[in-house]
């Protein structure tokens, strides 16, 4: 191993080392939790992705140890390189979360809101997005655009109305086909993703656009309508694939394989597989080998608790991840960040105060008064 | 009388041909450029002349130059950019249809300097007739000898090749330029890498506009520091303005950028007042994407200062009460004019020519579009203009490339200096639809000579 220049990093007062030539994303997300900036275009394992969709925009307090001047504009994190001792404002930037807030008004404009009848609803990164940074209304008061409808062949189902043009199917054709039958057609915004002329989408590793894609404009035709995805019970299987790693998620329904996808972690990229390749699943994996005795079942697949996918589970059932572990191991060590201290308001948490020591209704003063005497 | 570098011998019949451009003293400055002097001295010379881009950002052009990564084994390229897409722009047309040779000359010396074997010339689709000039006067300048191999017994080899664009607006931004002259869709790069360490095909490039590469002939014909003593300050040498709109004589007029901004509206040697003796009302000094400026500002800055037109004394002021050069695209409106009816047609275009890559520019310029559209149409409600203000600083600054704050200065300018103009549009709707809000407070202030 050759020795890598380290460059240390500060992200929302949190500083990391991580070599050079990571990227602020890349290193926000090493620290994880709130810190690490969403991202609806880039795609870490998609070469070239990124720096389209805005959402990521951080500001850049420190430039680099050399040059400490700050950026002038808001910098997107996922295309712009660490420098040593760079310092970066994330969510403890007014700018960035007015921005931020912009972008996903932006992206939401003429996105449907059809997440009812959506079969990306519960696994879709605009609506975690939407939720976490968004606003409750909105602001637009005229017709949402629409599109022809497109045929793309018989595995994968475009709906253009829902597309945020994050150019990540483009980078899966461009790098993992041959040939890439679909792009974007005209500009601004009427621009769509669509074949030229009506041409389907076949080659073996082109069921990946589905798991690339932040929203539910390409999904899988076969589990179309099927089911809502936290009513399945994700597993990790894999079979003997002769063209793909053939690791995958199997979303089950009691011994009914309701659909496949690849393994993804927990910025819903695709997994690596042992080898430390991205792993990519073949069509015939992903769309022909329905029946659990197609694959070799590994156990349950590890689900935040946070999402909504965990719900109506019982603990332990699918591989929900319990909150056993205390705070700091959550957080990976760091300690929590206090926004207040409860001591310095009440001391009604305080140790010393025995609750079945009061008589009668107990007051604020109550507290006060026994701390007062302690 | 204003110094003439560029247009000098604009007039001479047959200056389009290039015997009587050579008999007019052409191709002198490449002589000299390339026999008697090394690469390094060229791009000192720029430098010294203080040429900035005349393309509409105004970064200074030697510093350009000078930031071209030289690895060895790799070609560098020189393209011109030719893509004048800017509405209200059409000085790079003028010059080219008029004097092919002057660009094909400041091209031969740039790519000189910068060592390019393989200069392009993006033009705008439209100039369909302008590319055949430019394409007949390369062949012709083959022909003599100053352009292909070995030229001039030099051993530098250069050949220039015309490429035309195909009616996109955003591919005037260097690195969607880059992009399309590459075959591929007019998208802006994400930057970093800058063209310079990473172009044209991945190669070391520099791109600057027509009149830039123009500007360099006179550059090295009378010396980088004769050239930085005409004009003021940081604005050297002279510019080419386009000037339309509501004046007595539109055209393209070169000026040495010490002139005021009134003497260039009133004198008769330049737009020769406004037309049909009306009032000047507001004007945009550098082309479309460049905020627009009440009369009263634009005559005087805020600290009342005569406003000259140069880079320096156009953005006095900031945004609040200033503009900017620009590209040289001066629109003058008269007091007929409808403010929101003109900001809704800036609107619509940028709309029209977002690429769509980025998502603030591609949904927020139709939404501002949207908006604009319903107050002209007596729809309005005075929440909008908020909203509209609120849009336009969220897509600001925000995008890829600059077309993104292209698309919201206008808009931000236009509610800025005119918002009572909007109001009045939102409250008296019937109003609106037939007659004018007029002059109001920022009418022209000064007495116009009769």
């Amino acid at each position: 191993m050759s020795e890598q220049t380290l460059f240390k990093v500060t992200v929302d007062n949190i500083t990391i080392e991580v070599p050079a030539g990571t990227t602020i994303l890349q290193a926000a997300r090493q620290i994880g939790g709130a810190v690490a900036p969403p991202a609806m275009c880039y795609y870490s394992k998609l070469e070239g992705s990124g720096g389209k969709c805005r959402t990521c925009l951080v500001e850049v307090s420190k430039g680099s140890e050399k040059d400490p001047r700050p950026m002038p504009k808001l910098v997107a994190s996922c295309r712009t390189t660490v420098m040593d001792g760079m310092e970066v404002k994330n969510i403890t930037s007014e700018k960035v979360i007015d921005a931020r807030a912009g972008i996903v008004e932006f992206l939401l404009l003429n996105h449907p809101l059809d997440c009812p009848i959506c079969d990306q609803a519960g696994e879709c990164h605009l609506q975690d997005l939407s939720f976490e940074h968004g606003k409750s209304s909105t602001r637009y008061e005229f017709q949402r655009r629409t599109f022809k409808k497109h045929d793309i062949g018989k595995h994968i189902q475009l709906h253009m109305t829902r597309c945020i043009l994050c150019y990540r199917c483009i980078f899966v054709a461009d790098q993992l086909t041959n040939k890439r039958t679909h792009g974007i057609l005209d500009r601004g915004d009427h621009a769509e993703i669509a074949t030229h002329i009506e041409k389907s989408l076949d080659n073996e590793f082109i069921g990946n656009v589905i798991d690339v894609c932040p929203v539910g404009a390409l999904t899988d035709k076969t589990f179309r309508f099927k089911n809502r995805v936290w009513f399945l019970k994700p597993m990790d299987a894999h079979r003997d694939c002769p063209t793909c790693s053939g690791r995958v998620t199997l979303w089950n329904r009691g011994d009914e394989v309701f659909r496949v996808t690849a393994r993804k972690d927990e910025w819903g990229e695709i997994e690596d597989t042992p080898e430390g390749k991205p792993g990519w699943i073949c069509n015939t994996c992903r769309f022909d080998k329905k029946h659990t005795h197609d694959w070799v079942i590994e156990g349950p697949r590890e689900i935040s608790r946070h999402s909504v996918i965990a719900q109506g589970h019982y603990a332990g059932n699918i591989g929900t991840t319990l909150p056993t572990e205390t705070f700091k191991a959550v957080n990976h060590g760091r300690a929590p960040h206090l926004l207040m201290d409860i001591h310095n308001e009440s001391e009604v948490n305080l140790p010393s105060v025995h609750l079945s020591a009061i008589e009668g209704p107990s007051h604020g003063t109550t507290f006060n008064n026994n701390s007062n005497k302690a | 009388m204003g110094v003439k570098l560029l247009l000098e011998k604009a007039n001479v019949p047959g200056i389009r041909t290039y015997d009587v451009y050579r008999r007019e003293g052409g191709y002198v400055t490449a002589e000299k450029a390339l026999k008697e002097m090394t690469m390094e001295a060229i791009v000192e010379e720029v430098k010294k002349s203080g040429l900035r881009g005349r393309g509409g950002a105004g970064f200074p052009a030697g510093m350009k130059w000078s930031f071209i990564a030289k690895p060895e084994g790799v070609p560098r390229h020189l393209v011109c950019n030719a893509d004048e897409s800017e509405p209200g722009t059409f000085k790079d047309r003028y010059l080219m249809e008029f004097l092919p040779h002057l660009l094909i000359e400041g091209l031969l010396i740039s790519s000189y300097a910068l060592g390019s074997n393989d200069t392009y010339i993006y033009i705008r689709g439209e100039y369909a007739w302008v590319a055949s000039i430019l394409e007949e006067a390369i062949i012709e300048a083959t022909k003599n000898g100053f352009l292909g191999k070995n030229i001039l017994g030099t051993g530098f080899d250069c050949m220039i090749h015309v490429h035309r664009g195909a009616g996109a607006y955003i591919c005037g931004e260097e690195t969607a330029l880059i992009e399309s002259l590459e075959g591929k869709r007019g998208n802006p790069r994400i930057k970093p890498p800058f063209p310079a360490i990473q172009g044209v095909w991945m190669r070391p490039t520099v791109v600057n506009n027509v009149e830039t590469l123009a500007a360099i002939v006179p550059i090295i014909k009378m010396g980088g520091e004769a050239y930085a003593k005409i004009g003021v300050g940081r604005s050297t040498g002279t510019k080419l303005i386009s000037a339309c709109g509501n004046i007595n004589k539109p055209g393209v007029y070169e000026i040495d950028m010490t002139i005021s901004v009134e003497d260039f509206i009133y004198s008769d040697e330049y737009c020769g007042g406004i037309a049909n003796g009306k009032k000047l009302k507001a004007c945009i000094p550098g082309g479309s994407s460049v905020p627009i400026l009440p009369a009263n500002l634009l005559l005087k800055t805020a600290k009342g200062e005569t406003r000259y037109m140069n880079y320096e004394s156009l953005s006095d002021g900031g945004f609040a009460t200033g503009s900017m050069m620009g590209s040289g695209g001066f629109i003058v409106l008269d007091e007929d004019q409808c403010i929101v009816k003109h900001t809704l047609t800036l609107a619509r275009f940028y709309r029209h020519e977002s690429c769509g890559q980025c998502s603030p520019c591609r949904e927020g310029t139709g939404w501002m579009e949207k908006i604009i559209q319903k107050i002209e149409l007596g729809k309005g409600e005075i929440s909008d203009i908020d909203l509209l203000w609120d849009i336009q600083r969220k897509i600001e600054g925000n995008t890829i490339c600059p077309l993104g704050d292209a698309a919201a200065w206008p808009v931000a300018a236009a509610i800025r200096h005119f918002r009572d103009e909007f109001e009045w549009h939102i409250q008296n709707r019937a109003l609106s639809q037939t007659s004018n809000f007029g002059l109001q407070h920022y009418a022209d202030p000064i007495h116009v000579p009769a």
